[in-house]
């Protein structure tokens, strides 16, 4: 079963407070930032504090993720080395736009994991997409590593370089929206989508997780801890929908034991899509707190 | 390995610590902490610990701690040593294993 991605915390990497309790709020994966939250003059500093921390600080079953600053600085060659050997889980490149960016990052990882005697392949990535140029290569940049875990909207600079900004109904990312996750589902990796960063404005939130998860994004990117619950709560699954997907598991594991392979439930056909999808409702289910598990709705 | 010049690392923001190293004869700690009459002992040790591992043995620290992990007092020591050596893109992984 693929692991639930719902919410991508960001936090800054120069500060300790934050990373100190960056575990705490249940955010399916916590992003430390060496990138645009961190002052040029404390970069060295901050790569310094996320490696201490990645490496003593517990974080559950929070996906540890590190933004590195990009390759054309002379930071993003020490960030990667640093994070590789303090083994994090996924290595974000920022500003994505071709293909061969994520090639030659993963050039870089490899050379780190040979020099640090760690296993090939054992560091994943993820590209962020912030560009024209990154949004059309969308599906070309998601198949351009096996490395890569999920591939992000970072919808401030591509709004700027679209020469307009954010709106509420979200109508200037329809199109980079679409791209980024028809690229995702095409190379079978996470889609992940932008943070939105007026913490106040709970509505406009809502509104927001609502059309990406209707989309079908696997998570939102945050930017605040009083997020995660937000975006969880409309990433729930609702009652009808645990007992329908309950339903068809034990209709595929009753058809299993008999040894047929094609089964209906209520007159409806019940194929592959259907279970991966009462899957994944199931694994929502969970956690979201809303069955034990053994898959039994808490509240009957 | 040799204090070049006096360097400091961190802030005094909550849970941090900031860690400032200069020149000196021998190695000598002023710590000011609210907490360091049950983590005065601790905190040093991580100092000397990893001043001993970077073989630093002439330094002047000085720690102003704000409730910071270990693991936070020994990154910004490691910023600050790097940034009083010079040595800021030459990370030492000996140490740092």
């Amino acid at each position: 079963m693929e692991r639930l991605r719902r919410t991508m915390m960001f936090v800054p990497g120069n500060n300790p407070a934050m990373i100190k309790d960056a575990g705490i709020y249940g955010a399916d994966s916590i992003m430390f930032d060496l990138e645009d939250s961190v002052s040029l003059a404390e970069k060295d500093a901050a790569r310094m504090l996320v490696f201490e921390a990645l490496k003593n600080v517990d974080y559950g079953n929070s996906e540890l993720v590190v933004r590195i600053n990009g390759l054309d600085t002379d930071m993003g060659k020490a960030d990667i080395y640093a994070m590789v050997k303090a083994g994090v889980e996924v290595i974000r490149l920022p500003k994505t736009e071709t293909p061969d960016d994520v090639v030659e990052t993963e050039k870089i990882i490899a050379e780190a994991e040979k020099f640090f005697g760690i296993e090939n392949g054992r560091t994943h990535m993820m590209a962020a997409i912030e560009s024209a140029e990154g949004v059309l290569n969308a599906p070309a940049i998601a198949k351009a590593s096996d490395r890569l875990i999920g591939i992000a909207l970072g919808a401030e600079d591509y709004v700027t370089n679209m020469k307009t900004h954010r709106y509420p109904d979200g109508a200037e990312l329809s199109f980079a929206r679409n791209m980024i996750l028809h690229g995702a589902r095409a190379a079978g990796i996470a889609a992940f989508d932008t943070v939105y960063s007026d913490v106040d404005n709970t509505e406009g939130f809502n509104h927001e997780v609502e059309i990406i998860h209707e989309l079908g994004f696997d998570g939102k990117s945050v930017i605040n801890p009083r997020q995660i619950p937000l975006v969880n709560a409309i990433y729930a699954p609702s009652e009808k929908e645990i007992r329908n997907a309950k339903a068809v598991l034990n209709a595929i594991e009753e058809a299993h034991k008999k040894g047929s392979g094609v089964i209906s439930l209520h007159g409806k056909m019940v194929d592959k899509p259907v279970v991966a999808r009462a899957e994944r409702t199931m694994a929502l289910a969970k956690a979201s707190h809303l069955v034990d598990k053994e898959g039994n709705i808490y509240v009957e | 390995m040799e204090i070049k010049h006096t360097a400091l690392a961190g802030t005094l923001e909550s849970s941090d610590v900031q860690i400032t190293l200069s020149e000196g004869k021998g190695i000598s700690i002023d710590l000011d902490s609210q907490v360091e009459k049950q983590f005065g002992k601790q905190i040093k040790k991580v100092v000397t610990d990893l001043l001993a591992k970077y073989d630093i043995s002439d330094v002047k620290v000085h720690v102003v701690d704000k409730g910071a992990l270990d693991c936070t007092i020994k990154a910004r020591l490691i910023a600050a040593i790097q940034r009083a050596t010079d040595t800021q893109n030459e990370q030492n992984w000996g140490v740092l294993g």
